[in-house]
């Protein structure tokens, strides 16, 4: 079922902020959701003024979580900071490290061997497995449900963790991408356990799909709710799934085709209205997609090293210059500008990161709606705070 | 793509008051920059954005940079032919001289309906201290309204006509720039036995004092 | 370890042990006020809903089906710091969000504890070295479990709940002893710092918080 099947449901009509102010004289009420909100996904801060129930402007604020990553690389060494930045996106650790590797190497010209690169599509695609089916639970959450698809959600999370620990030693905090390739080699054991949960994914999609896509309630609270322009979108440098559901077709996986994405043969899913619906069809279908490359990285993963034997670890001075490496992150673009004075530390470290660029449009994505509105239009961005905030 | 260089003719030749630089990149990754002057720094951007052949329509980064001031020293040789008739000597002059600092704001544009990119462009302040102000480039590309107040917030730099310049990641009442290269923390560290690297010598200045020798008889 | 263990059967009065063994075998439970108080109290904890960081991810993880924080009895996370009488601080406290950290502390209602989860909560961990970063969550308000991990895996802080519910059915009700929440001289608010001018004012309390005291150093 594709998106563009489903523009027969048409969106349930309301009334405009203005009726409502001029029938009832209200005053205008504000409020701070967060930052403790059982909806807020992190310590993130709304403050939301209100007619009634409709939101007539919403400022949100940041900085709860600001843990200073980018002024504690100045001082680290560049290898010292990987595990930082397992911590930016805790949900997404091997592609955040990718991220970093990808751009350390380009500042340094580090070539990487074709296994590695493999197995950095691997984990890749496995985080986004991971992240969308954590984003969908948590977006059910956020519709009331109340956990139950966020425990169908993590018993399939916990499955690819197990595959994560069992390789990288970490749950969640993978620290597995090195300058040069990867740390760890999977074994045989360890691959086919993989495939064999890639090949039972469509099922539990199936399952999930079954009993969320075309419930009523979700429609009707999804639909036509937060609807994102294009122009706006891609003026506001908004990146990922968010962008996608709103038709523009832009994945970093196919502009700058890094790693070895061009020899998969994949598709990018579109949106065609730019709702919270859409958003969260986009992730059902990414994480199709994403089956699909794992299938073939795992048919074609080549043996051999999985590091550059002229990889240098200790010492590690890039030449002085600035590099900016960038990947198609789960929640979007996510980048590593560096620039490098010859020393073992960098410069100057920055992150840019998705989820901070992606609320720029909240506003203007909640006007008009009800709070509850504003709550499931926060869960479809798919924010993490520890990458906001840094 | 044009290169960096077909960029840089454009648009002198299009805005000939401007003053355009290339910033050359020696590392490896060979991503060389433009940099504007803050005069016309919203039109260029303004040009950039709408060009057909460039259409840089996403604005995907805002950094800050923080350059301090430093001493340079430019050292000279001359040769002074020697009076007794010998090989000439080579003297070295050295002159110190201050550079002054500046902050920095380097912007990556990208091209969502080309697919192309990235041009990097870059403003500087005229030092750190007083003159701080830049254009803002939010009315052109609007992904750079959060990514300038963090850049005013950590830096300091004050983009003129940003809709909303206020700082974001720490609170209303901070007053420093935490990111600038001279910032110290405040010092709430704590003696602790298993510190080490950077913590540790913070936690070195609770350690108590060492007991003064005793006198011997 | 944190707080005594406590007894299976502690004696009431005169009764021993083995004469409480086999009334109880006779299906007649003998117990005291207190033990009765302290098996309810630690058997239905109710967290709050507060998760800061990555932590707040191992949280979740702990209270779905497969580490299954309900067996405990603690499942019911409350939003609101009025029901709830545990806060699990998972994750890193920054100094902008210490007054509020304060605050919900301060909202909830006695008998209360903490838990802090996590090296960031400890002691400010990993990052530690940062400007806008509390290192520890115990320079403002009484810390009961520490459990360290970066993050701690949800086993972990089952560990640590179970640590807690034993310090919960050991708390004394009377006598010198007795625990905190039943003494009115004892605070149960501590003052919400403000945001200052380069750090938080106070940077920490000192009635809640003092430095680990540093070894005497060698004589010269």
């Amino acid at each position: 079922m594709s998106v563009s099947d489903l523009s027969s449901f048409t969106s349930l009509p309301g009334p405009t902020v203005r009726q409502v102010h001029d029938q009832f004289h209200g005053d205008l009420l504000e409020i701070s959701m967060g930052p403790q909100h059982p909806s807020t996904h992190g310590v993130f801060r709304m403050v939301a003024t209100l007619d009634g129930e409709q939101i007539v402007k919403l400022k949100p604020v940041f900085g709860y979580l600001h843990r200073n990553h980018e002024k504690i690389a100045e001082n680290t060494t560049y290898l010292g900071s990987m595990p930082y930045t397992d911590r930016l996106d805790y949900l997404c650790s091997m592609s955040t490290n990718w991220a970093y590797a990808l751009a350390v190497e380009k500042l340094a010209g580090q070539a990487v061997p074709d296994r590695a690169q493999y197995l950095r599509v691997i984990m890749a695609e496995l985080t986004r497995l991971v992240n969308h089916s954590c984003l969908v639970g948590f977006l059910f959450n956020d519709l009331g449900t109340s956990f139950t698809p966020l425990l169908y959600a993590f018993r399939e999370r916990e499955k690819i963790l197990d595959l994560f620990e069992s390789l990288s030693g970490s749950r969640m905090m993978c620290n597995y991408q090195r300058f040069g390739g990867c740390r760890v080699d999977p074994s045989p054991e360890w691959l086919a356990t993989a495939q064999k949960l890639v090949a039972n994914f469509p099922r539990f999609l199936d399952e999930y799909e079954r009993l969320l896509t075309g419930n009523e309630i979700m429609l009707a609270r999804t639909q036509g709710v937060g609807r994102l322009d294009p122009a706006h979108a891609v003026s506001a440098g908004l990146t990922g799934p968010l962008l996608r559901a709103s038709g523009v077709d832009y994945d970093i996986r196919k502009v700058d085709g890094y790693g070895f994405y061009p020899r998969f043969d994949f598709r990018v899913p579109l949106g065609a209205h730019g709702d919270t619906y859409d958003r969260y069809m986009m992730r059902i279908l990414e994480m199709r997609e994403s089956i699909k490359i794992l299938a073939q990285a795992f048919k074609d993963l080549p043996a051999g090293p999985i590091m550059d034997p002229k990889a240098k670890i200790r010492g590690f001075r890039p030449k002085p210059g600035e590099a900016y490496g960038r990947l198609e992150g789960p929640k979007g673009e996510l980048g590593f500008y560096l620039i490098s004075d010859g020393g073992p530390n960098p410069y100057r470290y920055r992150v840019r990161p998705p989820s901070f660029v992606n609320l720029t449009l909240l506003e203007e994505m909640c006007l008009g709606h009800t709070i509850a509105d504003s709550v499931v239009i926060l869960g479809s961005i798919d924010i993490v705070l520890g990458e906001v905030d840094r | 793509m044009e290169t960096v260089e077909q960029i840089r003719d454009r648009l002198v030749a299009r805005f000939p008051a401007a003053h355009v630089e290339l910033i050359t990149n020696p590392g490896p990754a060979a991503e060389h920059s433009l940099r504007l002057d803050a005069a016309h720094a919203h039109d260029l951007a303004l040009f950039l954005r709408d060009d057909t052949a460039l259409r840089l329509d996403y604005c995907s980064n805002v950094t800050g940079v923080d350059w301090p001031d430093k001493e340079v020293t430019d050292v000279t040789k001359t040769s002074v032919p020697d009076p007794a008739g010998g090989p000439p000597k080579i003297v070295e002059q050295k002159t110190v001289r201050h550079q002054p600092g500046c902050l920095e704001v380097v912007y990556h544009l990208y091209s969502m309906a080309l697919k192309h990119g990235p041009v990097i462009i870059r403003l500087r302040t005229a030092n750190r201290t007083d003159r701080v102000a830049l254009p803002s480039l939010t009315p052109v590309w609007r992904s750079c309204d959060f990514q300038e107040r963090e850049v005013y917030d950590l830096y300091g730099v004050v983009f003129e006509r940003h809709p909303d310049l206020r700082r974001i990641l720490m609170w209303d009442e901070f007053k420093d720039h935490p990111m600038r290269k001279d910032y110290v923390d405040p010092d709430d560290y704590e003696w602790e036995p298993t510190a080490h690297g950077a913590v540790l010598e913070r936690a070195k200045a609770h350690a108590p004092a060492p007991a003064a020798p005793e006198a011997k008889p | 370890m944190s707080g005594p263990t406590p007894t299976p059967f502690p004696a009431a009065g005169h009764i021993t042990d083995a004469e409480r063994e086999e009334l109880r075998r006779h299906g007649i439970l003998l117990t005291s006020l207190e033990e009765l108080y302290g098996w309810g109290r630690s058997n239905s904890i109710w967290p709050l809903q507060f998760g800061l960081d990555c932590c707040a991810i191992e949280m979740i993880a702990a209270a779905t089906a497969r580490f299954d924080i309900a067996r405990f009895g603690a499942e019911i996370f409350r939003p609101s710091p009025r029901q709830a009488d545990l806060m699990i601080v998972s994750g890193t406290v920054t100094k902008k969000m210490a007054p509020q950290v304060v605050r919900l502390w301060n909202q909830m209602p006695e008998p209360k504890y903490c838990i802090a989860m996590g090296a960031c909560a400890i002691s400010g961990g990993p990052f530690k070295q940062g400007y806008n970063v509390l290192k520890g969550i115990d320079r403002f308000i009484p810390v009961d479990i520490y459990i360290p991990g970066c993050p701690p895996r949800p086993e972990a802080l089952l560990n640590g709940l179970i640590q807690l519910q034993e310090k919960i059915k050991g708390e004394k009700l009377t006598g010198p002893d007795a625990a905190r929440f039943t003494r009115p001289e004892e605070p149960s608010e501590f003052p919400v710092p403000e945001y200052g001018a380069h750090d938080l004012v106070p940077a920490k309390n000192p009635a809640v918080w003092t430095p680990p005291a540093a070894p005497a150093p060698p004589a010269a």
